[in-house]
């Protein structure tokens, strides 16, 4: 690839391409040359928003925020009060979205959709996965929130409430799961690293691993 | 638009499968077309309410079936040949004709600055509010032929205003007139009965993002 000079270079996609293209990579190979030529977009731009949602963008930076909440109970009335104003605080990269925290109690389970497309909060969250972008999810998370949970593991108790948020707004929300009983003492690092993304859209409980509970 | 998007209360879709370690993106195309979206929208020929419009307008049978990086393909080539960046016959050769007529081009120390331009949706004006917290509200029976964010399954029933988050763009207007016509966005709760009758659970609920344009007092 050394011997000739490209404008810009783009490794892995490249090493990509060296398999047959389906419809859509072929496509968009051609309209992000086009793109360029047109002068439209830097492809080393491109290249480096790629590298922003894999590597600084991602539910890290939400789990930092509950675990925070965990251990200081100050933060935790901040961030369920002024949630935006709370996350700021972590001066996380391309953070730019209004944003609600909702809590998850012994009585209340919270769970996150976007029926009419696929808002998803990125500054603490990243890039949504699949299953939250696809129309099983988008439709059944408001009609069988139950169902839905209970496909994937968890029962909700028939005096439990479950509250669906639709996230319809340029505001986006995050749970902010129940903390596991048997983590008292832990250091905020510690917690953090339990937190998952399936908790914080509300589908999964923290669970300390090795756990039987 | 009732389109097949609104897709809140649709049975017979499936399971919702997990994928486990799921990468952030599972194709190099799909960085690409995600990253060149984004640099697109720095020329601000559009807006977010327009860009999810532009999805929305995608033949029904193909959106079903089209995967998220394959309806942002669509949405993209889309909005570049109507909001004139790249013209149709540029988009079917991949040959550029002449250059666009843009100023810049978003560079690697612009990336922060877009990645923040969601907050824009939020606004200052000052702009009283149709309702007040605990008010009884029914959200209107509407079937606008362009953008909506009240989805179907909210139309005509009632839900009582949970909280006012103040005065934001309304997306109704925005994509269709580029009007931000800014009113109050409240949270709408709905009994989870109110919405899907008597076999859903009693005390559930699904809290809706809903506008002053949205809403009558019940």
């Amino acid at each position: 690839m050394s011997d000739h000079h490209h404008d810009h270079h783009h490794d892995d996609a490249e090493r990509e391409h060296e398999r047959p293209l389906s419809g859509p990579a072929l496509r968009v190979k051609a309209l992000e040359s086009l793109l360029t030529e047109k002068g439209l977009i830097d492809p080393k731009t491109l290249d480096a928003i790629v590298e922003t949602f894999e590597t600084r963008v991602g539910p890290r930076n939400g789990a930092r925020v509950v675990a925070r909440a965990w251990t200081d109970p100050a933060y935790r009335q901040r961030l369920l009060t002024d949630s935006r104003a709370a996350i700021a605080e972590f001066g996380f990269y391309g953070y730019g979205e209004d944003m609600v925290v909702v809590e998850n109690t012994p009585k209340v389970r919270n769970l996150i959709v976007c029926t009419l497309c696929s808002c998803y909060p990125w500054s603490v969250l990243g890039l949504p996965p699949v299953w939250y972008k696809s129309a099983p999810y988008r439709s059944r998370a408001v009609i069988d929130p139950r169902g839905v949970l209970k496909e994937l593991g968890e029962t909700v108790p028939d005096d439990v409430e479950v509250r669906i948020w639709d996230s319809t707004a340029e505001l986006r929300y995050m749970v902010l799961p129940e903390r596991p009983p048997e983590t008292a003492g832990w250091s905020e690092e510690k917690l953090a690293e339990i937190v998952t993304r399936d908790a914080m859209i509300g589908v999964a409980r923290v669970t300390v691993p090795g756990s039987r509970r | 638009m009732n389109g097949v998007h609104d897709m809140g209360g649709m049975q017979n879709m499936g399971p919702v499968i997990i994928e486990d370690r799921e990468p952030v993106f599972h194709a190099a195309w799909e960085k690409r077309v995600f990253a060149a979206r984004l640099a697109c929208a720095w020329h601000r020929r559009w807006n977010i309410d327009i860009n999810r419009h532009a999805i929305e307008r995608m033949p029904p049978a193909d959106y079903v079936a089209a995967t998220y990086y394959e309806k942002v393909l669509f949405g993209l080539e889309t909005l570049l040949v109507e909001e004139g960046l790249v013209t149709a016959q540029e988009l079917a050769s991949g040959r550029a004709e002449a250059k666009a007529a843009v100023k810049d081009v978003l560079g690697v120390d612009g990336i922060e600055t877009l990645l923040c331009n969601r907050i824009r949706a939020r606004r200052g004006d000052n702009v009283a509010p149709r309702f007040g917290t605990g008010d009884a509200v029914v959200a209107r029976n509407i079937h606008p032929a362009g953008h909506t964010r009240l989805p179907r399954y909210a139309r005509g029933r009632r839900g009582v205003i949970a909280r006012d988050f103040g005065v934001y763009v309304f997306p109704d207007s925005s994509a269709m007139t580029r009007d931000p016509k800014p009113q109050h966005l409240y949270s709408v709760r709905f009994a989870a009965r109110e919405l899907w009758g008597p076999g859903a659970a009693v005390g559930d609920s699904v809290c809706v993002n809903l506008w002053d344009d949205h809403l009558d007092p019940a």
